[in-house]
């Protein structure tokens, strides 16, 4: 019984190592902040960050497959957008406008499974291409920014709870506990992870490659709408940007890796990635609390994202036998 | 007894290649049926076919006297077939008993339920006989033996009627062969059907109730096992009679030599897999490394090669010393030495260029000047080579791919001896291989060594180690524990030594 | 299937035949919008556009060819831009020449680092570059002040990137000519080029055959980051200023140029014939959108669709059971 400890543990190293990251570099920033740890601080904090933390949970699903999704920040932008024509009115009609918007995320997920399903194209040109596609949908919805939300629902979400929580965190929670862990317990995750880690072994095994990739996209696409549609509580509009859709996937991918996941696959936990995501947002504001030069913060920021990065080249030290760098 | 599977007038087609042609099979409950038949004979295909993997253009596939069709891997395995493949179908990241339940896993609420599924995969592991592994550890994280062994336990966790092994127990150590056989013999006597590929003659002696040859995609003969000579079985295999199986050895030499070994090691220390290796190598002679796989053979060659970092110890090369930092050093005309991977399609070869880009590519140096590829020394040069080796590709552009696995291996061999090595290693080179490459191998060889070249040939086929090379040095735990040559060279001690016994504690 | 139609189906050339065949294809779409599609002014003009993504496309091609990506093309290009204005502005006179060299060569650097991470470090590709992308944008920035770039690009470099110095052809499409033509000889008939598909296809066994991957990897990625370099020194010389976010038009298509091509996006497969057609293919695709006037929501659309529709009739993988 020791030992199943261990070896659970093991698996999730590295979520709790960027967890770590992530609490040490949070109170870097709360100290040094002038206002401290108080709910404004606070609940502003999350509504950014819980942002990125939900794209980066979206792109983790398609990583596990070895794949990849950079339509990501493109429907997550087109679900802003739809949102700030649909999620307005009555609360009837708000919340059947957040189905919608829902719906029509996870349906962007799975027309990119099914290209790359039945249509056997790789996932980075794919994605690639219906980003392309996605944003120009989100254009059309949304030629100039503007639009409205459902103020009582953004309020609320944006706002903090009886007792001092951000709404957002516990959203948060709920897309974790809703979505994330029953994929990963159920056997389609699972095979997710198998496709990830030795495609043509699962297909031998008999698992349904085609049905998990389209589920797995689907699913990307939903939560990246989720995160579409508390950008527009956050904003109160919706706004095409290509700048923003470029830079939540780019994010995106680096939140995960952060996280700990590998882009090879077939090992990582989308909770790593939130606090990937987290660890990207927090130092950002850390780098302007600290009051460094506003002219060099991006070139600060890029650092840090190299080196973080670059942290697994740390145990190439350690390597004798030099095939083993070639995979 | 009645079949309980049966194939009937079978025939695949690969593009133009007939793999199957109108084949017979037939297995009966509580009987291990062995498959024998040169590569490219269509064994691997009936199984796939058995197995739902590829489907046959035309026969029958009956199981238990109805007419069935397996589209998927998942059909036939849910009809009771299991099959366990060369290539593992493990998954490396995922835990053993994610690995043994990843189809149809126990659930509660739409979710796995952990605990059931371990149970499950204890009592698979138990019923294999690994139930040191435990059901938690990533599969990464075990030997090739080890995973092999969870392979079998997940076949049989499918409580499968009919289980089919194509050469199973090739990476598995000494022990765990022999429980593979025990398990085997006992599930033949529960009743199930057992179809057995080996390529290795004792381990159908051993095992096998009866046996069905097949030769170019036909059935040739089913027949009782032990009822026919090995001579008689390899002869119904390849179509033809063969005299001796390895080229004749030359007469050992005497003691004293003037001329410096062509290679000589010397205290070849590494991160403790390797210890203080010796070993001397005249030009014209061929060197066996021995042993159970997995001992430090691999690892001694990646040093002479210099993949390896941290690599202490002394080589020199006829007299003098020399140092290979990496491949590209190693195989330079100063030092010559060459490596044949095991593993030929991920580390030998690049499946999708043409046989001429991947005969010519590890001599590029010498048929380009100054950095641009002189394409007719490189069309000559690669045609000599097929010729050389008889490789059997219908053209030099084609890809790599669409070879045989005996002519890819010639490939192989034939990339390296472009560059006229002085030295070759060869890891395990007729693995997977027809009978009729691996003796046209042989004969290259010999003739190799006959020409100047020092030739280490690293083998886990005992057969090939005695009949192929004047000495076989074994090793044990990244040791050489013992020498053997002549007359001492036996199957016999090939195997004590393995087990690093000494002679008398085998008796 | 014909056996004709069956033999084009598997045969190596057959996304160069299909891109060019698209080609001829919005040719004639085109012309049939206006008749000076098909006229040699405007087809020059559209070369000579092409020209720029070209130079980026060739970087970006033999990055793939190896199996990894170069996502620091946005800022590679204007690091080249900025820095060969600013060497402009900091030699004067002496500087009109050279500035372009020192704007190529601020790429490369960019490009080695990129090597160093990918091949040294073993960072995945996609996220190193990403990272340099950043750093890139954090020099920049700095280097600029915040403000948009001021300085003006040399009248050399004006030259270069609008003058027509040769028997009446744009300076630009010389320049990408001889780039192409060395990237063609140097994947061809090079033993840097067969290293290149080698390491493409299987880097472990051009290690085992004794090529150096590392350094094979690292000159791949110093070209590209030169190549992106370069094609922001052009554009500079063409606005006469460099300006902020001039290299974020050329990420996707360059990567979409490529593989339009018939370069598999996995690494190995590829000519730089199909890159050169894929880039024409999409700089056509680009000018034809914009003078039927869609609006920029069609434009995306019928770019994203036009790719995944091309890449489904030649780039598809096997299924499983073959």
């Amino acid at each position: 019984m020791r030992e199943d400890w261990r070896f659970r543990l093991r698996e999730q190293r590295a979520c709790w190592t960027a967890a770590a990251l992530f609490v040490l570099i949070f109170a870097l920033y709360i100290a040094k902040h002038q206002t401290g740890w108080t709910v404004p601080v606070l609940t502003t904090a999350a509504n950014k960050g819980v942002l990125l933390a939900i794209v980066a949970m979206a792109q983790t699903l398609p990583v596990l497959t070895s794949g990849i999704d950079l339509s990501v920040g493109m429907v997550f932008v087109l679900a802003n957008c739809l949102a700030s024509h649909l999620v307005v009115g009555t609360p009837l009609q708000a919340a059947a406008g957040v189905l919608v918007v829902l719906a029509a995320g996870a349906l962007c997920g799975w027309i990119n499974g099914a290209i790359i399903v039945y249509g056997r194209l790789q996932p980075i040109i794919t994605t690639l291409a219906t980003g392309a596609v996605y944003f120009g949908l989100a254009l059309g919805l949304r030629p100039v920014p503007g639009g409205d939300v459902h103020a009582g629902l953004a309020d609320a979400l944006t706002g903090a709870l009886p007792g001092g929580v951000p709404a957002m965190l516990v959203v948060l929670l709920a897309v974790v506990l809703l979505v994330w862990v029953p994929f990963r317990r159920s056997a389609v995750g699972r095979a997710a992870l198998a496709i990830g880690s030795a495609e043509a072994a699962a297909y031998m095994s008999g698992v349904n490659i085609g049905r998990t990739r389209l589920v797995t996209y689907t699913l990307a696409g939903l939560l990246a709408s989720i995160g579409g549609l508390l950008l527009t509580f956050v904003t109160y509009s919706g706004e095409a940007s290509a700048a923003i859709g470029g830079v939540y996937t780019l994010n995106s991918i680096a939140a995960v890796v952060i996280g700990g996941t590998s882009l090879a696959g077939g090992a990582g936990s989308a909770i790593g990635s939130v606090f990937g995501a987290l660890v990207l947002r927090t130092i950002g504001d850390l780098l302007f609390v600290f009051d460094l030069e506003p002219l060099w913060q991006p070139l600060f920021q890029g650092v840090i994202l190299l080196a973080a990065v670059s942290l697994g080249a740390l145990r190439l030290l350690k390597v004798d036998n030099r095939l083993d760098l070639f995979k | 007894m009645d079949p309980v599977l049966e194939l009937v007038d079978v025939s695949k087609r690969y593009g133009g290649v007939r793999a199957l042609d109108r084949a017979q099979f037939a297995c009966a409950p509580g009987r291990i049926h062995a498959l024998l038949g040169e590569n490219g004979a269509g064994k691997s295909t009936l199984i796939k076919i058995m197995a739902g993997v590829v489907q046959p253009d035309e026969g029958r596939i009956v199981l238990e006297g109805s007419d069935r069709r397996f589209v998927h891997p998942q059909h036939a395995v849910a009809a009771g077939i299991a099959c366990i493949f060369q290539e593992l179908s493990l998954m490396p990241h995922l835990s053993v008993a994610d690995n043994i339940c990843i189809t149809n896993p126990p659930t509660r609420l739409g979710l796995i339920d952990r605990r059931a599924q371990r149970r499950v995969a204890e009592a698979a592991l138990a019923r294999a006989g690994a139930e040191d592994i435990h059901p938690l550890a990533p599969v990464d994280s075990l030997s090739l033996s080890r995973r092999q062994m969870v392979e079998i336990a997940k076949a049989l966790s499918r409580q499968p009627k009919i289980l089919i092994l194509d050469e199973a127990t090739s990476a598995l150590t000494a022990a765990d062969v022999q429980r593979v056989y025990g398990l085997l013999k006992r599930l033949r006597d529960e009743g199930l059907a057992i179809v057995y590929i080996s390529h290795r003659m004792n381990e159908i002696a051993e095992l096998a109730d009866e046996c069905s040859v097949f030769r170019n995609g036909r059935h040739v003969a089913t027949f009782e096992a032990g009822s026919q000579s090995d001579a008689q079985t390899v002869e119904m295999m390849i179509g033809r009679d063969i005299a001796h199986a390895f080229p004749p050895k030359p007469p050992p030499r005497a003691a004293a030599e003037t001329a410096p070994p062509a290679l000589d090691v010397r205290g070849l220390s590494w991160g403790g897999r390797l210890h203080d290796i010796r070993l001397a190598v005249r030009a014209g002679e061929i060197v066996g490394l021995g042993g159970l796989d997995g001992q430090g053979q691999r690892e001694f060659f990646l040093a002479l090669f210099g993949v390896l970092r941290g690599v202490t110890g002394e080589v020199r090369q006829g007299g003098d010393p020399v140092s290979a930092g990496s491949p590209r050093q190693a195989k330079r005309r100063g030092i010559g030495i060459a490596l044949v991977p095991e593993d030929r399609k991920t580390d030998g070869l690049m499946l999708p260029m043409s046989v001429r880009d991947n005969l010519s590519f590890a001599a590029l140096d010498r048929l380009s000047r100054a950095g641009v590829v002189i394409a007719s020394a490189e069309a000559e040069a690669t045609a000599a080579m097929v010729r050389r080796l008889s490789i059997k590709a219908p053209e030099p552009g084609d890809p790599v791919a669409t070879l045989s696995g005996g002519n890819q291996q010639k490939v192989v061999i034939a990339k390296w001896l472009m560059n006229a090595p002085r030295i070759v290693l060869l890891s395990d080179p007729t693995r997977g291989i027809d009978v009729g490459t691996k003796q046209e191998i042989y004969v290259l060889l010999r003739r190799l060594a006959e020409e100047g070249a020092a030739v280490l040939l690293y083998s886990t086929d005992y057969a090939e180690l005695i009949g192929c090379c004047d000495r076989v040095a074994v090793f044990f735990d990244g040791r050489i524990v013992r020498w053997l040559a002549g007359a001492e060279l036996t199957e016999h001690a090939l195997v004590a030594s393995a087990l690093n016994l000494t002679a008398e504690t085998l008796h | 299937m014909t056996a004709l139609a069956l033999r084009l189906r598997r045969s190596r050339h057959l996304p160069v035949v299909a891109a060019a065949a698209c080609t001829l294809g919005l040719l004639l779409v085109g012309s049939l919008y206006s008749r000076n599609f098909l006229s040699a002014d405007y087809l020059l003009l559209q070369l000579q556009i092409a020209s720029f993504l070209g130079l980026v496309a060739t970087g970006a091609m033999l990055v793939i060819l190896l199996g990894g990506i170069d996502l620091s093309v946005p800022w590679l290009v204007t690091v080249g831009g900025v820095m060969s204005a600013a060497a402009a502005g900091w030699w004067g006179p002496a500087g009109e020449w050279l500035a372009i060299p020192f704007g190529i060569l601020c790429g490369c650097l960019f490009g080695i680092v990129n090597g160093i991470g990918v091949a040294y470090l073993r960072v995945p590709s996609m996220i190193f570059t990403l990272g340099i992308n950043a750093v890139a944008q954090g020099l920049i920035v700095v280097q600029t002040g915040g403000f948009a770039p001021q300085d003006r690009a040399t009248p050399a470099m004006h030259l270069l990137a609008t003058g027509r110095s040769l028997l009446g052809i744009p300076n630009p499409l010389l320049v990408w000519i001889v780039v192409g033509a060395c990237t063609l000889f140097l994947l061809h008939r090079t033993t840097l080029g067969r290293a290149i598909y080698g390491v493409g296809n299987s880097e472990r066994a051009a290690y085992l055959s004794g090529v150096d991957t590392r350094r094979v990897t690292l000159l791949c990625f110093a070209i590209a980051g030169a190549s992106s370099a370069a094609a922001g020194v052009l554009l500079t010389g063409y606005s006469t200023k460099a300006y902020q976010a001039m290299g974020d038009a050329y990420q996707l298509p360059a990567i979409a140029a490529v593989v339009l091509g018939g370069t598999h996006i996995l690494g190995g497969r590829g000519s730089y014939v199909g890159t050169v057609v894929g880039v024409i293919l999409i700089t056509l695709l680009q000018s034809i959108l914009s003078v039927m006037q869609i609006p920029e929501m069609g434009r995306q659309v019928i770019y994203g669709a036009v790719i995944i529709a091309m890449l489904l009739m030649y780039g598809r993988g096997r299924r499983h059971s073959q």
